[in-house]
């Protein structure tokens, strides 16, 4: 049976190389381990793998500097950031280096897998964009790239700073690219504190994976999106308008801001 | 003993009374003596006048008989000594003892030198100088001699017998001599008695003085000591009992109030030395812990879900992942808990953040039948704060009262106010830049949570980094090795090796240079270059006088914490709710208020309630 897909796993502890191999093994991806990053960017020299998984701290070159040796080198390979020490900051951090997705340990198989899953379909996307760009067609018929004037965590959550002082939160179009179509959404309270970095919403997709949705700004909950909580389609049909997940109000916008990435950015 | 201020006190008030009643015994010993002396003069006065009435008529009849009969029989009364009569040229003519007739007195002898001064005989003499008062020898007594002239008058000249020539003056003088024996006597006992006084005086007086020193000074002196001694030795518990209402009950009471101070001072230091370390090593722990956790989740959800076929296998595995995934909750808290070190402050309406805190909760409280009442004052200013930090630390305090009163309900109250304390050991260097403008302030090193203040120290020509603690006052700063405490130290900024000692000005604790690090918005921070000095000084600080603080309080009625746990309960990991709680709570909360440059502390009695009183600098004018 062929493999789906090369991943290479750094990190520093030997037991959760294993792991991540048997796990990722079983569902028929190759899986490639390295004990430091050194290792890593050697691996990477000699095969081009689809995606990577990364340890934050780790000695000598650490996960940040590991991220930025990569976007240095233009690989384009994706990579999905995980620590022990899984701090708000650090969480947000190794979003705006550039990491797809960022997984706290400890993690079960199935959120191992889910997120694999996710960034197995995002280098799919990206390869279909550098096809598409190549033979110079629209790269929107992919996936509706994120408003101008929105900012994003990672590729998943966007946030829309309104008049009032509110804002809205929801989620990417590419991010639902990703997934399977969604089946249930489980949304947290009004009132509820959301906390940037951290999970704010779950969504179930038709394949029965759940995926978590991490906040991109801080704040209080006032208001969830009625009409999605009735008709789940419309996050697929207008992520960025009638999709909105969560209207809040949050707690310091203009630090949060700094650390995430403005839409804007993706157009030039 | 001689170094008692009690001792000191009676030597004092016991020389006063010596020295007053000495002089007033002194002058009334002397006043009482002159008395009797004059009123035995004015006697003798008195009796030579009546010898010398009763002898004139004898004396115009020439009759020698009789007048020597009756000086005689004067002469004989027991305090009369003698009685005679001399005549101009010194020669006794009349004399109670009868052997003496006849005989020369000498001119120069004492009973005549107040008129023959000089050898010239008077013609006047004023009443005062004819008395006279000696002793024949050293041990006999007093002798007042009085001497009194006989004038010549117009009866003795015409007289029958013509013995005396009308153109002398003075034809003799009468001289009377009687023993003081009796008013020496009398003398002597008014001075035994006034000297016995005024010693039982003298005593009485240092005895009752001792005794109230004693009293109101001694005993509570001793007892201050006492307490000063225990504080001295760190037990800052002890309180100084039956104070009374004095002066020094005040310095008592106000002790008492500085050691209570002081204890919870230490207190909050202590906590946050525990808390800031616990911190570190909550997030090493968490980290070296979550990986693996991290093998033992993956596996076990890996073999959960390859033996869906195995319902047996299933059970068991369910129970491991289960277990695994509290630890990691557990292990989440904990990093929760170390991370608290970086709220994201923001103006914030403490009266919203309660609002806010309170609407999460209140289905819970209406559930327990608990009523909860608002004593928040509208016009509180702005805090800087964490919202989201200040919010959960009011939910976890409210959780806890709710679970304090129980099913039975009862009242939480909720107040809030504004109030002024002190800069000193308070105030925060949360920016400082060296003169060209490298910042100083070091993120990465904390002391008791807060940035420290990095700098370069020269001495003997060695360079180290040292770390500055930031709170005014508080001096907890961060040596990389052990250095004298008479060091004295040259500050440079650690980029660009700018001096901040500041020759010019001199330390006023202990003289020697001080240093000074600009602080934006501030004036210069100013400090002793000497490693030992407390010596610090902000002026703009100083100068801003108290700042202010919301006070927050959180009451409830519920059973109250004993009060052995009352110390315990900021501590991580101390729990009495049993299974239900991690322990972390107060902790986290205490860690959130400590970020804040907050204080909180804990007042309870049991079965009467609990109250949490937090303050929260505001936001400067």
């Amino acid at each position: 049976m062929s493999h789906i897909g090369n991943i290479l796993v750094i990190d520093d502890e030997q037991v959760i190389l294993d792991a991540i191999e048997k796990i990722c093994g079983s569902e028929n991806y190759n899986v490639e381990g390295s004990l430091d990053a050194k290792d890593a960017l050697e691996k990477l020299e000699k095969k081009k793998f689809d995606l990577m998984l990364c340890d934050i701290m780790m000695p000598e070159i650490d996960g940040f500097k590991f991220l930025d040796e990569i976007n240095h080198r233009k690989i384009e390979t994706p990579v999905i950031m995980t620590t022990g020490y899984s701090t708000v900051e650090n969480a947000v951090n190794s979003l705006y280096k550039g990491a797809i997705d960022f997984i706290p340990k400890p993690f079960t198989a199935d959120e191992l897998l889910n997120s694999v899953s996710r960034g197995m379909k995002y280098f799919e996307i990206q390869k279909r964009i550098n096809e598409s760009s190549k033979l110079n067609r629209d790269t929107a018929l992919i996936y509706v790239p994120c408003p101008a004037k929105y900012y994003r965590l990672g590729y998943a959550a966007w946030v829309s700073v309104e008049n009032k002082g509110t804002a809205l939160i929801g989620i990417t179009d590419l991010f639902l690219k990703t997934i399977d179509a969604v089946s249930d959404i489980q949304f947290f309270k009004i009132e509820e504190e959301i906390i940037q970095g951290i999970s704010c919403l779950q969504i179930t997709s038709a394949d029965g994976l759940i995926h978590s949705v991490l906040a991109p700004v801080s704040g209080r909950i006032i208001e969830i999106n009625e009409e999605l909580s009735k008709n789940k389609t419309i996050i697929e049909k207008d992520p960025y308008f009638q999709g909105w997940l969560y209207r809040i109000i949050p707690h310091d916008l203009n630090y949060e801001l700094k650390h995430l990435i403005p839409c804007s950015s993706d157009r030039i | 003993m001689f170094n008692k201020i009690g001792f000191k006190l009676i030597v004092a008030v016991g020389l006063t009374a010596i020295i007053t009643i000495g002089v007033f015994a002194y002058f009334n010993i002397q006043r009482q003596s002159n008395a009797l002396l004059a009123e035995v003069e004015r006697h003798a006065n008195q009796l030579s006048e009546t010898v010398k009435s009763s002898t004139r008529y004898d004396m115009l009849l020439n009759q020698r008989d009789r007048i020597d009969k009756t000086i005689i029989s004067i002469g004989s009364q027991t305090e009369i000594r003698n009685v005679r009569i001399l005549n101009k040229q010194g020669e006794i003519i009349y004399s109670s003892h009868k052997e003496d007739v006849g005989k020369m007195v000498d001119k120069r002898a004492e009973s005549c030198y107040a008129c023959h001064e000089a050898n010239r005989p008077l013609e006047r003499l004023p009443i005062n100088k004819r008395t006279r008062i000696y002793r024949i020898d050293p041990d006999s007594s007093r002798i007042l001699g009085i001497i009194s002239p006989i004038y010549n008058a117009r009866s003795c000249w015409e007289a029958e017998c013509h013995a005396h020539s009308k153109d002398k003056t003075i034809l003799g003088v009468l001289d009377v001599t009687t023993t003081l024996a009796d008013v020496d006597h009398e003398i002597k006992r008014g001075e035994i008695e006034i000297v016995i006084f005024a010693l039982a005086a003298i005593i009485a007086l240092s005895f009752i003085i001792g005794f109230l020193v004693r009293r109101w000074i001694d005993k509570p002196v001793n007892e201050l000591l006492k307490a000063t001694d225990q504080v001295g030795v760190g037990n800052l518990n002890y309180t100084i009992k039956d104070k009374g209402n004095d002066e020094l009950g005040k310095l008592a009471g106000s002790f008492n109030v500085m050691t209570q101070k002081l204890s919870e001072a230490r207190m909050q230091l202590f906590q946050s030395d525990k808390l800031a370390s616990l911190g570190r090593l909550a997030a090493g722990v968490a980290h070296e812990i979550n990986n693996p956790l991290t093998g033992v989740l993956t596996y076990s959800s890996f073999l959960l879900k390859r033996t869906q076929d195995n319902p047996e296998l299933q059970e068991d595995l369910k129970v491991i992942v289960r277990e695994t995934k509290r630890s990691r909750e557990i292990v989440k808290s904990l990093l929760d808990f170390a991370r608290q070190s970086v709220p994201k402050k923001n103006n914030v309406n403490i009266n919203e953040v309660i609002e806010q805190a309170v609407s999460v909760v209140e289905n819970q409280l209406t559930i327990n039948h608990v009523k909860l009442e608002r004593k928040l004052d509208q016009n509180l200013p702005q805090v800087i704060a964490d919202a989201n930090q200040i919010q959960q630390v009011f939910i976890n305090l409210l959780v806890n009262a709710n679970d304090a009163i129980g099913k039975g309900g009862g009242i939480i109250t909720v107040s809030a106010s504004s109030l002024s304390l002190s800069p000193y050991g308070v105030a925060q260097i949360k920016r400082a830049a060296c003169p060209k403008r490298h910042d100083l302030v070091d993120n990465e090193f904390k002391i008791d949570g807060l940035p420290a203040i990095k700098l370069k120290a020269k001495f003997n020509g060695n360079e180290e980094i040292i770390h500055l603690d930031p709170v005014y006052g508080r001096r907890a700063h961060q040596y990389l090795k052990e250095v004298d405490e008479n060091k004295k130290l040259n500050i440079l900024c650690p980029q660009c090796n700018t001096s901040m000692n500041e020759e010019n000005s001199k330390c006023p604790k202990c003289g020697s240079p001080l240093f000074s690090i600009p602080v934006p918005n501030e004036s210069n921070f100013e400090a002793c270059t000497r490693v030992g000095c407390d010596y610090q000084h902000w002026e703009s600080v100083d100068e801003a006088g108290k700042k202010d603080y919301v006070e927050i309080k959180i009451s409830d009625s519920g059973c109250g914490i004993p009060p052995e746990d009352v110390a315990r309960i900021f501590e991580p990991f101390y729990s009495t709710k049993g299974q239900k709680g991690t322990g972390l709570g107060l902790a986290v909360i205490w860690g959130i208020i400590d970020n804040h440059n907050g204080t909180i502390k804990v007042e309870s009695e049991m079965d009467h309630g609990t109250t949490f009183v937090i303050r929260l600098p505001l936001k400067q004018k």
